[in-house]
């Protein structure tokens, strides 16, 4: 969805439709809101044309599913029975053997672990881009900062057992350093570090987003500025100087609490943990979509000076809604570096900070059970064809900014419910014996 | 000619040779002087050096069998002070001189296997074979290496002089100090006098004469020469004990006077090469923002792939380069000048096209503008790596553009980087004629202002926009043209760039050429200035955590678009 365009924009304007989905990823408070999202859907399908409702459509079905649930029945029901699906029944596939047809190899538990944390932070990513139009292009940055505190308490429990047998990180032997720096203590502690872990990159966004959005930043502007902050903390971060082990990151852990990160279980607790996280993140971030607040961002997303001139102060709202997502994007960094094993800064880099964005495009922006999809598929696309066609990833990649943007603004979730609104309106075609449904 | 001043520099060459030396200097010696022979050889044995030896003689007594002979021929060579004689102390030390059958000196020319005449370099007839080697032991060579040096010094070609002047002044003795003087008394040619003055005020130096420490130091203050940085720290330096050094205070004083002259210049010198690398880097910085100024602050499309367009441009060229070099190799000269309007013309295409097929779609929309310009970025990437390689190419500066010219001691000016700077001068200077000066530069500033009006009155704002893009990632191009005589051309050469440009539109104000222009000046030169104190990656972090603060004080100004507003 754009802020309000000042130009005569020949094709059909998107600025008068955003009025109607945020509240249609509502199930549970909204429950009979099905009527106006392919409305407005329609309205855009119309003018994009035909072609594309029948070539995705294998992809959509799954995701067909899933949505129509939701609206269909309590949303709570489904949300936990998606919970238990990737909570429960994924570990037990994975614990039945390998004879079994449906069992999940012990290889693919990280991985879904991982996708699960992209698909987090890619729903951090959607409260902040889909539901109040600040297209972030740092949230790598926070990502990576939580990363980077899970992986200071992981390398300080690796203590005596690294290749040198010192107390201090191995790289920081490598420098020649006698002792820690004073920002490494404490991290001894798992409480302290995962509170820094989450602390760090919310106080960062906290300060960053109020200069920003105080100075009233936005749009682009917002977007390059976050771009460049995200560059220069990459920068820093390759300096082997700044004391978090320079290009290689940290990297070598062997053990979070005492359980060994190589144990198959300890990996299945870890992918158990990140499904519960990520359940508990997109129920939070229902909560807030739906509530009054929500409804504020929204505004603020469709025309922030009205909502000033109502009264409401946008700067705190957005300043709210921009601490709140990079902490939850840091707790997905979090997660993530036990299962990948390794944090480096070119986690940080601008490209997955705006690949981060296109994952919640090709999901469906503002629909927060888009992003999660659109993680999902584009990382196992990835996961498949850098694989299989290692050339051709950047182009389907490239294809896919491209195409998306211009032509399923909705996402494929978006896309869904285009296809449902056809498929009812041939019905009711059909019912009333007229022949002309779409091609 | 005191004997031992050489001896340390040859000793690692003979050491295995000294026994040997040894024994034959005995039996040589040993028997005593032998009745016969030129005047050498009398000299030799009456120990003075009589006036009336002619370089041939003296050269005739080098492959003489007796030792003292050829030690005395060399030191009647050095006396004589003929630069001829060169070659033949050249070949004695070197062991190439040979004693003929005819009893006369031969120079033994290895590449060709023949004997050849000292002085004229005429070939020896078959008569002077069977010829037997002279031998040579340390003691020769010490006295004849500082008689070659001498004869360098008298040489008639400069190069030769300065060498031989370097030489001697790394060795601190009397006798080369004398040399030295000598020398620089008779010197005529400026370049060489002063070259000469460094070299004894460098043996002075450490002499035990306050006086002639102190016209040293006066030399050395005169000429700023920073290389006798360390020479001067010493003199001003304290020891481990609380004592000074040097001993003489005017000395010292002098000294530090020097010391401060040097590092102030050497101050000034760094600066002024850090300020025209910053400059090199603003004019690049420069071409990137003057497109991003016309495609982002007049179109108000944000153009991720606007990096690409400098890398097509670098690639652009290197084509041309290659195919001069298949088809034209007479012309390649002249390659780059022919690379300039394909840049253009590639990335002119290409940006039109762009806005032809996807950016016409997404006026209005600047967020997805951005998100499908970075997929569009993504896809030139792949295809240059697919096309040309995923490796760095090369492309060569043609020789006009190679090499600088050398303003002051240790600051040279690379022609390439003034080339690049000039050229961006004459792009910056066309851009603004087209925009402020032609009908279409007067179009597209009413269309920035009020679209709808300018639509109107009948300007084809749809044609113009597309025109304005192509335009816009043209200039990259020409860019890219320059990039590639800076540095390394690959498939990711522009994404180094695209977040720099977009500060420098950022920071000089949205539409603003002249705001471009200042800020990418501003933020180039800066750049370098910060690399050397705080280091290239902190600068670039300092720079941009700048920018921010900048945008904090300044967003109205910065940020009051007028048009298509984002």
């Amino acid at each position: 969805m754009s802020t309000p365009p000042s130009t005569p924009s020949p094709s059909s304007s998107p600025s008068p439709a955003p009025s109607a989905p945020p509240a249609s990823g509502a199930p549970a408070a909204a429950p009979v809101h099905a009527p106006p999202a392919p409305r407005s859907v329609l309205g855009e399908g119309g003018a994009s044309g035909p072609t594309l409702v029948n070539k995705p459509l294998p992809i959509s079905k799954a995701g067909a599913g899933l949505r129509s649930r939701i609206y269909g029945r309590a949303g709570w029901a489904i949300v936990l029975g998606a919970a238990l699906v990737l909570a429960v029944l994924v570990p037990v596939l994975n614990t039945m053997p390998k004879a079994f047809p449906l069992a999940i190899p012990d290889y693919a538990i990280p991985l879904l672990g991982k996708f699960l944390c992209y698909g987090m932070a890619a729903i951090a990513m959607d409260l902040v881009w889909g539901y109040t139009g600040i297209l972030s292009l740092g949230h790598a940055l926070f990502f990576a900062l939580g990363g980077y505190g899970m992986g200071m308490y992981l390398m300080r429990s690796i203590q005596g057992q690294g290749v040198y047998r010192s107390n201090l990180p191995d790289f920081m032997v490598f420098l020649d350093w006698k002792e820690l720096p004073w920002y490494w203590r404490g991290f001894d502690h798992f409480p302290f570090a995962l509170a820094m872990a989450l602390l760090v990159p919310g106080l960062l966004a906290l300060v960053f987003g109020w200069f920003a959005f105080r100075s009233r930043i936005k749009g682009v502007y917002l977007s390059i500025v976050t771009q460049a902050l995200t560059y220069a903390a990459m920068l820093l971060f390759f300096q082997n100087a700044t004391g978090f082990g320079g290009n290689n990151g940290l990297t070598d852990f062997k053990r979070l609490l005492g359980y060994s990160l190589q144990a198959p279980s300890t990996k299945l607790f870890l992918y158990i943990l990140t499904a519960l996280a990520l359940t508990g993140t997109f129920v939070l971030c229902r909560y807030v979509v739906n509530s009054k607040l929500g409804r504020v961002l929204t505004a603020v997303r469709d025309a922030e000076s009205k909502v000033r001139f109502c009264g409401y102060e946008s700067t705190h709202y957005k300043l709210f809604v921009w601490t709140l997502s990079a902490m939850l994007c840091a707790l997905a960094g979090a997660l993530y570096v036990p299962q990948v094993g390794i944090i480096n800064p070119s986690e940080m880099q601008p490209s997955n900070s705006i690949e981060l964005a296109i994952w919640v495009a090709v999901g469906g922006r503002g629909t927060l059970i888009g992003p999660l999809v659109g993680a999902l598929l584009l990382n196992g696309a990835k996961s498949w064809l850098t694989a299989a066609f290692p050339s051709a990833w950047l182009y389907v990649l490239g294809s896919i900014f491209v195409l998306v943007t211009l032509f399923l603004p909705r996402g494929v979730v978006g896309l869904v419910g285009l296809v449902r609104a056809r498929l009812r309106s041939r019905a009711t075609a059909a019912a009333s014996a007229s022949h002309g449904g779409p091609s | 000619m005191a004997r031992g001043w050489m001896g340390q520099r040859w000793a690692w060459r003979s050491h295995w040779m000294v026994a040997a030396v040894v024994g034959i200097c005995a039996t040589l010696a040993g028997p005593g002087v032998r009745v016969g022979g030129g005047p050498a050889r009398a000299a030799a044995a009456t120990g003075t050096v009589t006036a009336t030896v002619t370089v041939e003689q003296a050269i005739q007594g080098l492959s003489d069998p007796s030792d003292e002979v050829i030690v005395a021929s060399i030191r009647q060579l050095g006396q004589l002070e003929d630069p001829r004689a060169i070659p033949v102390l050249e070949a004695l030390v070197d062991d190439r001189l040979r004693s003929g059958a005819d009893k006369r000196t031969w120079i033994w020319n290895s590449k060709t296997r023949d004997l050849v005449d000292p002085l004229t370099g005429a070939v020896a007839g078959p008569s002077a074979r069977p010829a037997r080697e002279v031998e040579v032991n340390n003691d020769i060579r010490r006295d004849a290496t500082p008689v070659l040096a001498q004869l360098h010094l008298a040489s008639p070609d400069i190069g030769v002089r300065l060498a031989a002047a370097e030489e001697l002044s790394k060795d601190n003795d009397e006798e080369a100090s004398a040399l030295l003087h000598r020398a620089l008394d008779r010197e005529k040619d400026d370049g060489v006098k002063e070259q000469l003055a460094l070299a004894v005020a460098r043996m002075d130096l450490s002499s035990p004469n306050a006086e002639t420490r102190l016209s040293a130091v006066k030399i050395v203050h005169r000429t700023g020469n920073d290389g006798f940085l360390a020479e001067l720290q010493r003199l001003v330096s304290t020891g481990a004990d609380g004592k000074a050094a040097e001993t003489d205070t005017r000395v010292r004083a002098e000294a530090q006077e020097a010391l401060n002259a040097i590092l102030s210049r050497r101050r000034l010198i760094t600066t002024f090469g850090s300020l025209l690398h910053g400059l090199s880097l603003a004019s690049v910085l420069l071409f990137a923002a003057l497109g991003l100024a016309i495609t982002f602050g007049l179109l108000g499309v944000i153009n991720m792939a606007h990096g690409e367009m400098l890398m097509l441009g670098a690639y652009s060229t290197y084509s041309v380069q290659v195919f001069f070099q298949q088809h034209l190799p007479n012309l390649f000269r002249y390659y780059v000048l022919a690379a300039v309007p394909v840049a253009f013309l590639v990335t002119f295409g290409v940006g039109v096209l762009m806005e032809r097929l996807i950016i016409k779609h997404l006026y209005g929309r600047p967020l997805e503008t951005l998100l499908a310009t970075w997929g569009i970025s993504l896809l030139l990437i792949q295809s240059v790596r697919l096309i040309f390689g995923a490796q760095n190419v090369a492309v060569a500066n043609p020789d006009w553009l190679a090499g600088g010219v050398e303003i002051a001691h240790g600051l040279v000016l690379p022609f390439n980087r003034i080339g690049v700077i000039t050229f961006v001068v004459m792009v910056a200077v066309a851009v603004w004629v087209l925009l402020y000066k032609t009908r279409i530069g007067l179009n597209v500033r009413a269309m920035t202002q009020n679209r709808g009006m300018a639509a109107c009155v009948g300007i084809p704002t749809d044609r113009l926009d597309a025109f304005m893009f192509g335009l816009g990632s043209g200039i990259a191009g020409l860019g890219g043209v320059a990039l590639s005589q800076l540095g390394n051309v690959g498939p990711e050469l522009g994404q180094s760039y695209i977040i720099d440009s977009f500060m420098v539109v950022v920071l000089g104000g949205v539409g603003r050429l002249a705001g471009a222009l200042v800020s990418a000046l501003g933020l180039g030169v800066l750049n370098k200035l910060l690399e050397p104190t705080v280091g290239a990656v902190l600068g670039k972090i300092l720079v941009l955590v700048f920018v921010i603060l900048f945008i904090q004080r300044r967003p109205q100004g910065l940020f009051a678009l007028k048009g298509r507003e984002a």
